[in-house]
């Protein structure tokens, strides 16, 4: 059971027997009325969305949802291939399914496979992963500017904007959820 | 979040035109109050009683509380015989965070003695347009792809009227739904301050809050909220002078507060004292943040302040 309070962008809830997640949020609050949590929830099914928005004193139930360590291991055609190493049993996903998640899948990483009443229907990321930056310009000795900041290419592929002090084989923490670069990790 | 000092510097960087708008937004506005004869003042952060209201709750200091406002300190002032005092405070409110909402906040407050929210609202166009005027916002805001012409006057429309033009029910059937917070924030406030800066007036009077009912239509009260590009920015009403309707209100809402389990505050009676010799006057609470975000072209509060609390 959830409260309003729990309300977030990524947070999986179920409504009426389906299971949704939140992929818009917004807090408002119009002048002394009260708190409100505008949202845009997405069928984890069906990939059907609608906006509600809801009251400080509103609860929900959580998503009946289980995650599954799996391994990934190759994409044929538009499907991706899991491997769930307890049964060596393999799992497909649509790219549809993946989604942005693809920008932090290295091969033969380890995922988990988010099931919903044991039928596969996405992947369940961590909200921070540590990539090592592959491609990047060096940094140019006139761009001293401390706010700039330069594209440059993770293992995955992904491109991602980061400050102009992060080098080629830089390890970088990034944000799943915004898809953003957080920091340098250093060692 | 763990970041190194070049991670630091960084961020921080980034943020130093906005800071500085925000700077010159602030000195403007002191300017202004400088030339309109007003006293800077400076009330207490931490208070034993913040007026209590249905929806905003304070963040408990030790026994006492860190304001959620000014309002109770100056209009204390005003009954004590200063006309025109404005200040720039530091405000709490528990669980506000949000795109437009940190938990603490820049609010400038200001009051003036017989002046009424009509008389307030042409103050607060004058105010804006001077401090805007030296900035490449003089004569309109680009923000969130909306421009916004400031030449006065800006528009005013009742709650009423505004339910009726924006919103699928009216006004009276949205009371007794109990939805009016709803509908104002899906389909009303979107659509105010979009070609020039709106007013919108006249709330129901069951949402006075602390001001004060309309003599010629008792339904209302004289409260106005500023809209630009449909985000809110200012609350402001003629202030309530009596005693009784006030303690009444405060009660009211202390029950409503009881009944969710929050935050008992005591009754803030020496400012219920005070109010028994309050002139007529009329009272303003400006988001500065807000304000600086509109200047910034943001849509976000924490690109216009230095260490939001993730921050920290």
């Amino acid at each position: 059971m959830y409260t309003a309070s729990d309300l977030r962008k990524g947070l999986r809830l179920k409504i009426d027997n389906e299971p949704y997640i939140i992929t818009e949020f917004n807090f408002v609050k119009p002048g002394k009325g009260q708190a409100l949590y505008r949202t845009k929830l997405k069928n984890m099914i069906n990939g059907n969305q609608f906006e509600r928005t809801f009251r400080s004193v509103d609860t929900f139930d959580s998503a009946d949802l289980r995650e599954k360590k799996m391994q990934y291991l190759y994409k044929e055609g538009d499907k991706y291939c899991f491997m769930d190493n307890e049964n060596y049993e393999q799992v497909y996903l649509t790219e549809e399914q993946v989604g942005d998640s693809v920008n932090f899948l290295l091969d033969n990483i380890e995922v988990e496979i988010l099931l919903f009443e044991d039928r596969p229907i996405g992947i369940s990321l961590p909200n921070f992963v540590e990539l090592i930056v592959t491609e990047a310009e060096p940094w140019a000795k006139g761009d001293t500017a401390a706010g700039n900041t330069k594209p440059v290419k993770v293992q995955t592929g992904y491109t991602i904007l980061v400050p102009t002090f992060v080098s080629e084989g830089e390890k970088i923490r990034i944000d799943t959820r915004t898809g953003e670069y957080l920091t340098r990790v250093k060692g | 979040m763990n970041t190194d000092h070049q991670d630091d510097q960084f961020y921080l960087a980034r943020k130093s035109e906005n800071l500085r708008r925000r700077a010159g937004l602030i000195s403007g506005i002191r300017h202004f109050f400088a030339q309109n004869n007003f006293l800077e003042i400076e009330t207490p952060v931490r208070i034993p009683a913040p007026a209590p209201e249905e929806y905003i709750e304070a963040i408990p200091s030790d026994d006492w509380f860190l304001q959620t406002s000014p309002e109770l300190c100056m209009k204390r002032l005003l009954a004590a015989g200063y006309p025109r005092i404005f200040q720039f405070s530091k405000c709490f409110r528990a669980d506000e965070r949000g795109g437009r909402h940190l938990p603490e906040f820049t609010m400038l407050e200001w009051y003036v003695a017989h002046f009424d929210y009509r008389q307030l609202m042409d103050q607060c166009e004058a105010l804006l347009l001077a401090a805007l005027q030296d900035t490449e916002h003089g004569k309109n805001i680009i923000w969130q792809d909306k421009t916004v012409h400031l030449a006065p006057p800006w528009q005013r429309i009742t709650v009423a009227d505004a339910f009726s033009q924006f919103a699928p029910i009216d006004l009276r059937e949205a009371l007794a739904q109990d939805k009016f917070d709803e509908i104002l924030v899906e389909y009303i406030e979107p659509r105010l301050g979009i070609n020039r800066p709106t007013f919108l007036c006249d709330y129901p009077a069951q949402l006075a809050a602390l001001s004060k009912i309309k003599k010629t239509d008792p339904t209302v009260a004289e409260r106005f909220e500023l809209y630009i590009g449909g985000m809110e920015l200012a609350n402001g009403f003629s202030e309530l002078t009596d005693t009784d309707e006030q303690r009444r209100r405060f009660e009211e809402a202390s029950e409503a507060r009881d009944a969710k389990h929050w935050a008992h505050y005591p009754m803030p009676e020496k400012f219920l004292t005070a109010l028994k010799h309050l002139p007529p006057c009329a009272g303003i609470a400006l988001g500065i943040d807000r304000l600086a975000m509109i200047l910034a072209g943001t849509s976000c509060i924490d690109d216009v302040v230095a260490f939001p609390p993730e921050a920290l």
